[in-house]
């Protein structure tokens, strides 16, 4: 791991683990006072918002948009139609939908590095990589990764060469943008399923790279 | 409106937290503001309008929540706009209003559908052609919307190059203020780091932030 970066600035105060257990306890009340009086109304349903909580949980995250990276590394044709209408490509996989009815997908090359964010909320590509994590949403990456992505990388254990292009996608409208890192040496006779259990979530969204297998 | 949210290029944050293996909630009312907001989401209008909800907290309270913290304010204010719930029920858990609201509650294939297809942001028409072309130079226009707006204010003023052109798109400056979705050409537009964040920046890097068509103006020559 690199040494982390040295900042000025206070500890972030917004981690659930900084709240105290009575004040969780609070917000868990409030929670269920507002899902108690919006069912007893007959505005949302249980059954549906188990149905939300199932599919988030169980059928949508990176292990989709690993498989579409695999693909693309294994099938030339397919890297060409997904780079040029990424939205149409991961549709042919069965993944598509809410917050990744755009898609844009940009590849790593030994010269460019891409980096995806949202300064302004948290936009994030669902359907491929499921719902962000709390490091993504948080104030110290969508502030920073603008105008210090390579610090940022820095502190997610990358050091990048001066000769390599950084570039930062800042998904402010509803594009959702998702990376196709470098495929890693060493996997020439890998299977499709064997390459796709090599991609992380965070390989995707551009703060790590993908380890050669050893 | 200028706000905490737009918070691209300050660097008074701290460090990047992470949790080695995070789960994707981390307790159960988590899970329950996440599904509770998209089964509302029907009811309170386009998504610009509701991310304007959370530009509006204060930078106070933005900061003192967490992610789901925020969007659990949301759905308490939006369902108080809207005539679902009073503070009173809020504070009591008792309901005592009931009124029919039409299309509720969503029911699970209903909203399996919703997600499944999501709710596209693009048009088949507005604005017939677009203005800009790929490799046109453009200036990001120095406004100050007061209201819901996308453009980043670290892009204002500053000039870039059009990379990609996405095709015909709702307007969320005007969608969220129920004025019309105004559908009009978004753009990719990529800005040099040194034009952003000046000399000192690497030369190479570069950043690229998607902008509507009546956030720019053609800078030529």
């Amino acid at each position: 791991m690199a040494e982390k970066h040295q900042h000025d600035a206070p500890p972030s105060p917004y981690l659930e683990k900084r709240r105290t257990a009575a004040e969780t306890e609070a917000l868990e009340e409030r929670v269920r006072r507002l899902e108690h009086l919006l069912t007893e109304k007959g505005i949302v349903s249980k059954k549906t918002l188990d149905r939300v909580v199932s599919i988030y949980e169980n059928d949508l995250g990176p292990l989709n948009g690993a498989k579409v990276v695999a693909r693309a590394w294994v099938d030339e044709a397919y890297r060409q139609r997904l780079l040029a209408d990424a939205t149409k490509a991961i549709k042919e996989l069965g993944f598509g939908g809410l917050q990744g009815e755009h898609m844009v997908v940009v590849e790593n090359a030994a010269t460019v590095h891409n980096i995806v964010a949202c300064t302004l909320c948290s936009c994030y590509p669902w359907p491929v990589l499921g719902l962000p994590p709390t490091w993504y949403k948080n104030p110290p990456y969508r502030s920073r990764i603008a105008i210090d992505p390579r610090g940022v990388l820095v502190e997610f254990g990358l050091e990048l060469d001066d000769s390599i292009e950084v570039r930062v996608w800042d998904s402010s409208a509803e594009i959702r943008y998702l990376v196709l890192p470098e495929r890693p040496q060493g996997t020439e006779g890998f299977s499709e399923e064997e390459l796709a259990a090599l991609v992380t979530r965070d390989s995707m969204i551009g703060v790590a790279r993908i380890n050669s297998p050893s | 409106m200028n706000s905490i949210h737009d918070m691209g290029g300050m660097t008074c944050f701290g460090a990047i937290e992470r949790e080695e293996n995070e789960p994707t909630f981390h307790g159960e009312w988590e899970r329950r503001v996440l599904a509770l907001t998209l089964a509302t989401a029907v009811f309170f209008g386009p998504l610009d309008r509701r991310r304007h909800v959370l530009e509006q907290m204060s930078p106070l309270e933005y900061l003192s929540c967490s992610y789901y913290e925020r969007w659990l304010v949301r759905i308490e204010r939006l369902s108080k706009e809207t005539g679902f719930v009073t503070d009173k029920e809020l504070t009591s858990g008792a309901a005592v209003i009931f009124e029919d609201v039409s299309g509720a509650p969503v029911d699970s294939n209903t909203m399996d559908s919703i997600i499944r297809q999501g709710s596209p942001s693009g048009r088949d028409s507005g604005r017939s052609e677009p203005c800009f072309a790929v490799e046109d130079r453009v200036r990001a226009r120095n406004i100050n919307p007061p209201g819901h707006t996308r453009l980043a204010r670290y892009v204002r003023g500053r000039v870039g190059v059009v990379h990609q052109v996405h095709g015909i798109h709702r307007f969320p400056d005007t969608t969220a203020h129920d004025k019309g979705e105004n559908p009009q050409s978004l753009y990719s537009v990529r800005f040099d780091a040194t034009e952003l964040w000046g000399s000192l920046a690497p030369i190479k890097d570069s950043l690229f932030i998607d902008l509507w068509e009546d956030y720019l103006e053609s800078e030529n020559g």
